[in-house]
């Protein structure tokens, strides 16, 4: 009977394995064809076949190597001219039969090819476009995805400090203070949670195009500073501390923003760590509302820039993954590394919200 | 107003208190609003303001260089109702309907990736050797710039070289499907690519707690009672992830209403002939390219009342169906 199961056993575990193996291998080759789209030179991009390794054809002293079956010899040789009999190659090996001339067929002739990982690509798609003027002149004739870098970074910066300043000055007032309207107006805050977003983007544009503030860094700051999200969830996580420490510092003749800043903060390092790269990630990720409200280019961010890329080299797909690369790669670095915390944070905001 | 004992010891009786002037009322809450204030500012006029105004908005006609003038329900009219053209019934707005079905169809991929999210738990869940690089591998799409994927799949799906339509070329078919340049096969390919993003993701994370928290002994009760693994599945695995579906399937329909946004404008600019527009890329072209600020406007409302009405929808049935520990 337990030799039966354990056999059973085994082969579930198997059966396992090899379903992870093939949902994980389409999880990753869409990635994996990224990458090498982008080691590529443009002259293999479009071609119909599905190649993973970037390749290119070895060219000698003579021309373009080939190579090919003569009289059941292997001949390797360089492309020298054509006739009408076919391709005139020069034999480089084997070596007593090197510096003769032979003529192949042209089906039978096989390029020589060797692994050759494009990397210009990378620098190509850098340095493609350049902005004139950034941040007040500082930077002159810079490479776009620089300053898209800085962009994204300036911003996302900012909003996440923000976001997580005012929730959870907030979150500390509907958590543990009394005042007259604080839970009607906790009631609003959650019901402006179910609103889409897209509602309040176009009388924002309008507030911030009315004062002169689209096209800045205002625009793209100062909306997203603000969320009912990270209030209501710092507010749950606030109400769960236990009430004893904090009591004790009122005991000890703390103030409300010393029990704040001293017992509450510290307690909380989980919810804000998740916090801070809900919001960090939503804002470096955020796309529809920079669009609306950048059209200078060197105020775009990241997500913008790439989408801007793509209209001059609509077809050149090889910058185009490379480029796509550049801009993903921060963030898979980064999740890689601390990704055990940020499932935490995910779970912590998804549960208790 | 009930009470309880403990609630009634902290709060001081009302009645004995003398009542203090409103000026001195309002100092001892200094505090509180001073922590408020800042998050409130930006909520009031970042967030409650503009769903106000964006209501009456959609009552108006503004391109933001001239006065608004006032429509009445006009905007709804246009967008909602059919007139009689001769002998049929034709839409005001036909491009509204038609983007609406887009959407609606681009959401049948949710039970899918539902479903596909939850066979991730149900594996990632396993105690085997591996499953951390698995979950961080799983996990890796949801995680990469919405953009980025989008040019990437916009790649993969490209008709003459991309990777997919070789290997259907290399299995033996002759003539696959061209993608994103035909309208019967746009959608599909947005869902597939869809799938793609969001199994694995952040929905196999939620569904891995829930999986969690469901205790042992309920699968060893089971399995006393010669319960096999779909047995387990289906009468307890199941009945206890239906708090977790159900917030899942609630998230997805919010979202699923407001998507495609990204997507369309990378991949396909909404096309061909529309076959790729959703009701937000409708509403964006109309506010901030052709400055119909007030019908855009009227389109995010009813959008509002869709997904109102479908989460009322969702949370009536799940009052039925999900069950709570």
């Amino acid at each position: 009977m337990r030799h039966r199961v354990r056999r059973r056993d085994v082969a579930m575990t198997a059966l396992a394995y090899i379903v992870l193996c093939i949902i994980g291998l389409t999880m990753g080759m869409p990635l994996a064809w990224m990458i090498s789209t982008s080691l590529k030179d443009p002259a293999q991009v479009a071609v119909a076949s599905g190649k993973w390794v970037p390749i290119e054809q070895v060219v000698s002293r003579y021309g373009p190597e080939f190579a090919a079956r003569v009289s059941g010899r292997e001949i390797r040789g360089a492309e020298i001219g054509r006739s009408p009999q076919g391709m005139r190659l020069r034999v480089l090996a084997p070596a007593r039969l090197a510096g003769r001339t032979i003529t192949v067929p042209v089906d039978r002739a096989r390029p020589v090819e060797r692994v050759h990982l494009e990397w210009r690509n990378y620098v190509d798609a850098w340095k493609a476009i350049k902005v004139d003027s950034a941040f007040r002149g500082l930077l002159r004739n810079a490479d776009a995805f620089l300053v898209f870098y800085i962009n994204s970074i300036i911003v996302a910066v900012a909003v996440t400090l923000g976001q997580v300043a005012t929730s959870s000055l907030a979150a500390y007032a509907f958590a543990r203070l009394r005042f007259p309207g604080r839970d009607k107006l906790f009631l609003g805050y959650l019901a402006t949670l179910m609103v889409p977003g897209v509602i309040t983007m176009i009388p924002v544009y309008i507030l911030l195009s009315r004062l002169h503030l689209t096209d800045t860094y205002w625009a793209l700051i100062l909306p997203a500073m603000f969320s009912a999200y990270g209030t209501f969830m710092l507010r749950q996580f606030f109400l769960s501390l236990p009430r004893e420490l904090e009591d004790a510092a009122l005991i000890d003749g703390a103030s409300l923003f010393g029990i704040y800043w001293n017992v509450i903060m510290p307690l909380s390092k989980p919810a804000l760590a998740a916090l801070t790269t809900f919001v960090f990630l939503h804002s470096w990720n955020d796309f529809m509302w920079p669009l609306i409200v950048i059209d200078s280019l060197n105020l775009k961010t990241l997500p913008i820039g790439l989408a801007h890329f793509q209209g001059p080299y609509l077809t050149e797909w090889n910058l185009l993954m490379a480029a796509s690369v550049i801009v993903m790669v921060p963030v898979l670095i980064v999740f890689i590394a601390g990704q055990r915390y940020f499932v935490r944070g995910i779970i912590l905001s998804g549960l208790k919200a | 107003m009930l009470t309880t004992p403990t609630e009634r010891r902290r709060r001081p009786i009302q009645r004995c208190r003398p009542v203090s002037p409103p000026r001195r009322r309002w100092r001892r809450y200094l505090g509180s609003y001073a922590f408020l204030a800042p998050n409130f500012l930006g909520f009031l006029v970042f967030t409650l303001l503009p769903v106000a105004a964006a209501f009456v908005l959609s009552f108006t006609e503004w391109d933001i260089l001239n006065r608004p003038r006032f429509l009445g329900l006009h905007n709804f009219d246009q967008l909602l109702l059919f007139r009689r053209e001769g002998s049929r019934l034709v839409a005001n707005d036909p491009y509204f309907w038609k983007y609406l079905w887009n959407t609606v169809f681009l959401m049948f991929g949710i039970p899918l990736s539902v479903l596909g999210s939850l066979l991730c738990a149900l594996l990632l869940n396993q105690r085997l050797r591996g499953v951390v690089f698995f979950r961080t591998l799983f996990f890796l799409p949801a995680i990469c710039s919405a953009v980025a994927v989008t040019l990437l799949w916009k790649w993969i799906f490209q008709e003459d070289y991309g990777l997919l339509n070789t290997w259907l070329r290399d299995i033996g078919i002759a003539h696959p499907p061209r993608w994103l340049v035909t309208t019967a096969w746009a959608k599909p390919a947005f869902i597939i690519m869809t799938l793609w993003m969001t199994i694995g993701g952040y929905n196999c994370v939620l569904y891995l707690a829930g999986l969690q928290n469901i205790p042992t002994e309920l699968y060893e009760a089971a399995d006393m009672d010669g319960a096999n693994a779909w047995h387990k599945l289906r009468y307890v695995t199941w009945p206890l992830l239906s708090p977790t579906t159900f917030f899942i399937v609630t998230m997805a329909i919010i979202s699923g209403f407001q998507g495609g946004f990204i997507a369309a404008y990378m991949m396909t600019g909404g096309g061909p002939a529309g076959a790729t527009t959703t009701i937000m890329l409708y509403i964006y072209q109309n506010a901030f390219q052709w400055f119909q600020m007030g019908y855009a406007a009227a389109i995010a409302c009813v959008l509002f009342a869709l997904i109102f009405g479908f989460t009322l929808v969702n949370w009536r049935l799940s009052q039925r169906m999900v069950h709570y520990q």
